[in-house]
């Protein structure tokens, strides 16, 4: 009884017309899907990032016609010994040093003020939120602009009318005298103005997340507001912070196109982070891939290396 | 210790009243309970104690000082919040010490107070503990430890025990009961349970639409409810309340012809408040209602509840007119075929009249 039924069932499935319309099995429609992204990811990815390795251990140029020459750990011994590029590490360290903290610092401030509602809170919030929406190249662009020292918005500001006694900020002079580091300090405040932003988005959304009771038995258990600030405000919003520290110091240590579009690395070497070597060495005039790729697996040994010192701490506030 | 006053407190939000002028005096070491269904606006009374809901006119003193727009710090209370408000980064023993450490006590005296209290709730293996791994019942007991650990002046509760199951409800009652009787703090107890309130209270302040109902003992307010919201809202089931008529010193059921005498202490009172027109609300427990052959009312089994130690019966004594089905609680040995024929009578010392049109209770006179 029950087989002829199936018999029937089976056969009035087959008998209807949409049943032929599925010709491909549900393993087939997976890889359809699947094999696509992964061929893109193993063409775009996996094979520069292989390959470039591969270079690292090699003398080769991509403008040269001659095939890679294996080398082995040479170009990491150069680049190791390399006083110059040490310099370079320093100052690529202390411009993320310096516009993180600052992110950090003014994104948190920023975040508290705009935590509050008052007329007009989620206009001012989208004004502030524009920076990070630009195109870096665009930034550096307007603020080249703007710091220009004959006709730039930044000079006048701070009230220097004749150019002469003024400061040329990329220049790295005031009134003429050159000033170490001025230029860096420059871009850095462009980083800063650009992605303090970012950090302000993140802890906001950590701040709203406290729950507003947490505050009344705060009130109860008579903590001052700023016994609440440091017990309660800060360690809520840690694991966020942390994370925007984290997207910052990877994201600083790859600065390429602000100061790019701002300096070009100069003048002379003071804006010469690591990423715009990288690309001196790999591109403009030199075209030494095989340095370049081994100081690219540098930056990105750094970047990992560091990346795991934050990701340990998030995970384990996150533990408990 | 403390006592609390509230003098014509009220609060508005907008052109609502979530708590209508109320007077209430608490005195020190009371337990009182405020009890009503949800937005009744025991809590909002609660909150403006506490100072975290500021008041839209009136008074609170805490021990006789005006505290009406001080800081909920600047009080000496303690909040017992209903989802426990513990602090979810800090672990057991820190957010236990948040108050001491709030008012920079030193680490020796942070450390014997905490333990004293950890001992008192029982809680010493917790103390590493994070909150977001504690049990519901856990998770109160460190509530309480952070309440007691300051030694306030008095304890306000917002339905601590709300978010708990029914098991533990009762395990955690019971604890809270012994902490009060151990420590004789004034607390003010929100609940929307009348069981917990009737067990725990020394008082209870019934409210109902912003409005106080009734204040008293959990005998008075379960025995001689003020009104017909009290009647019907304290007791599992509430008070039985039908309608009646009044004439020739007997209350006749509506709909019906049986007739009660009325009882003695209603005898001069009830005439005089029913002021001639006769309509009245009879009312009496499930329990003083004497199930007899020859009882005053005749009525027909509805359906029978078993309830372990007794039976409760639902009686349909109506015919359309009146209110219908009653409770009568009846012994759990006897039999009770449903649409079988019932009479009982009511207790007259349990009987108690309402009006129906103002709905408040009629007031029996003063015998002895």
């Amino acid at each position: 009884m029950t087989v002829s039924t199936q018999a029937q069932i089976q056969a009035a499935g087959q008998a209807q017309p949409q049943r032929k319309r599925r010709e491909l099995s549900d393993r087939a429609i997976v890889n359809l899907f699947i094999w696509p992204t992964l061929i893109l990811l193993i063409a775009w990815n996996f094979f520069p990032l292989i390959y470039s390795l591969f270079l690292s251990f090699t003398d080769y140029s991509a403008i040269a016609n001659k095939p890679p020459q294996w080398v082995g750990f040479k170009n990491y011994a150069d680049i190791l010994t390399d006083t110059q590029m040490w310099k370079y590490f320093a100052t690529t360290g202390r411009y993320a040093l310096v516009t993180v903290g600052m992110q950090t610092i003014l994104g948190f401030s920023l975040a508290v003020l705009v935590r509050e509602k008052f007329r007009g809170s989620g206009l001012v919030t989208t004004l502030i939120l524009i920076p990070m929406m630009l195109s870096p190249v665009v930034v550096g662009l307007f603020w080249k602009l703007m710091y220009n020292p004959s006709f730039g918005y930044f000079n006048f500001l701070l009230g220097f009318g004749n150019p002469v006694n003024a400061p040329d900020m990329l220049a790295g002079r005031f009134a003429n005298v050159p000033v170490p580091n001025l230029a860096l300090w420059a871009v850095a405040l462009v980083d800063i103005w650009m992605w303090t932003p970012f950090v302000m988005l993140l802890v906001l959304s950590g701040l709203k997340a406290i729950p507003d009771y947490l505050y009344e038995a705060a009130a109860i258990d008579r903590a001052s507001s700023w016994f609440q600030f440091w017990r309660i405000t800060v360690p809520s919003v840690m694991p966020l912070l942390m994370i925007a520290i984290l997207f910052r110091t990877i994201e600083a240590f790859k600065s390429f196109d602000l100061v790019m579009g701002m300096t070009g690395g100069g003048p002379g070497d003071q804006t010469e982070l690591i990423a715009v070597n990288l690309y001196r060495q790999a591109f403009l005039g030199q075209w030494r891939t095989g340095r370049a790729s081994a100081l690219a697996y540098l930056i990105l040994i750094i970047i990992i290396a560091i990346s795991n010192l934050y990701i340990r701490y998030i995970n384990k506030a996150n533990e408990d | 210790m403390a006592t609390i006053e509230l003098q014509k407190v009220e609060k508005k939000f907008g052109a609502n009243h979530a708590v209508k002028p109320m007077d209430l005096t608490i005195a020190d070491g009371e337990f009182v309970c405020l009890l009503g269904p949800s937005g009744c606006g025991k809590t909002t009374t609660l909150r403006m104690i506490s100072g975290l809901e500021a008041v839209t006119a009136g008074k609170i003193l805490l021990n006789g000082k005006n505290v009406t727009w001080s800081h909920p710090s600047e009080r000496d209370i303690a909040f017992v919040f209903q989802f426990y408000a513990l602090y979810p980064h800090l672990n057991v023993y820190d957010n236990i010490a948040f108050p001491l450490r709030a008012e920079g006590e030193k680490k020796e005296a942070v450390e014997s107070r905490v333990n004293e209290v950890v001992d008192i709730l029982r809680i010493e293996h917790l103390l590493k503990t994070k909150p977001g791994k504690l049990s519901g019942g856990d998770k109160q007991r460190v509530a309480l430890a952070r309440a007691l650990v300051r030694r306030p002046a008095a304890f306000l509760m917002d339905e601590p025990l709300g978010a708990l199951d029914a098991e533990l409800r009762e395990a955690m009652r019971a604890e809270i009961k012994q902490l009060h009787v151990a420590q004789n703090a004034t607390t003010v107890y929100v609940t929307h349970d009348q069981v917990e309130a009737m067990a725990l209270g020394d008082r209870i302040v019934v409210m109902s639409d912003a409005v106080v109902q009734q204040i008293g003992t959990p005998a008075e307010v379960y025995y001689d409810p003020a009104n017909l919201f009290v009647a019907n809202f304290i007791g599992s089931p509430g008070m039985n309340l039908i309608a009646g008529k009044l004439h020739d010193g007997r209350v006749q059921v509506a709909g019906g012809v049986d007739t009660i005498p009325v009882p003695v202490g209603y005898r001069n009172t009830l005439p005089a408040a029913l002021n001639g027109a006769g309509d009245v609300t009879i009312g009496f427990r499930p329990e003083s209602a004497i199930l007899a052959d020859d009882g005053d009312i005749a009525g027909e089994i509805y359906a029978v509840d078993m309830h372990g130690s007794y039976k409760l019966l639902h009686i349909n004594i109506g015919n359309g007119a009146t209110s219908g089905i009653v409770h009568v609680r009846a012994d759990r040995m006897v039999t009770f075929p449903i649409g079988s024929a019932v009479r009982f009578s009511i207790d007259p010392k349990m009987m108690r009249f309402f009006d129906p049109q103002s709905k408040q209770a009629i007031q029996q006179e003063v015998t002895q």
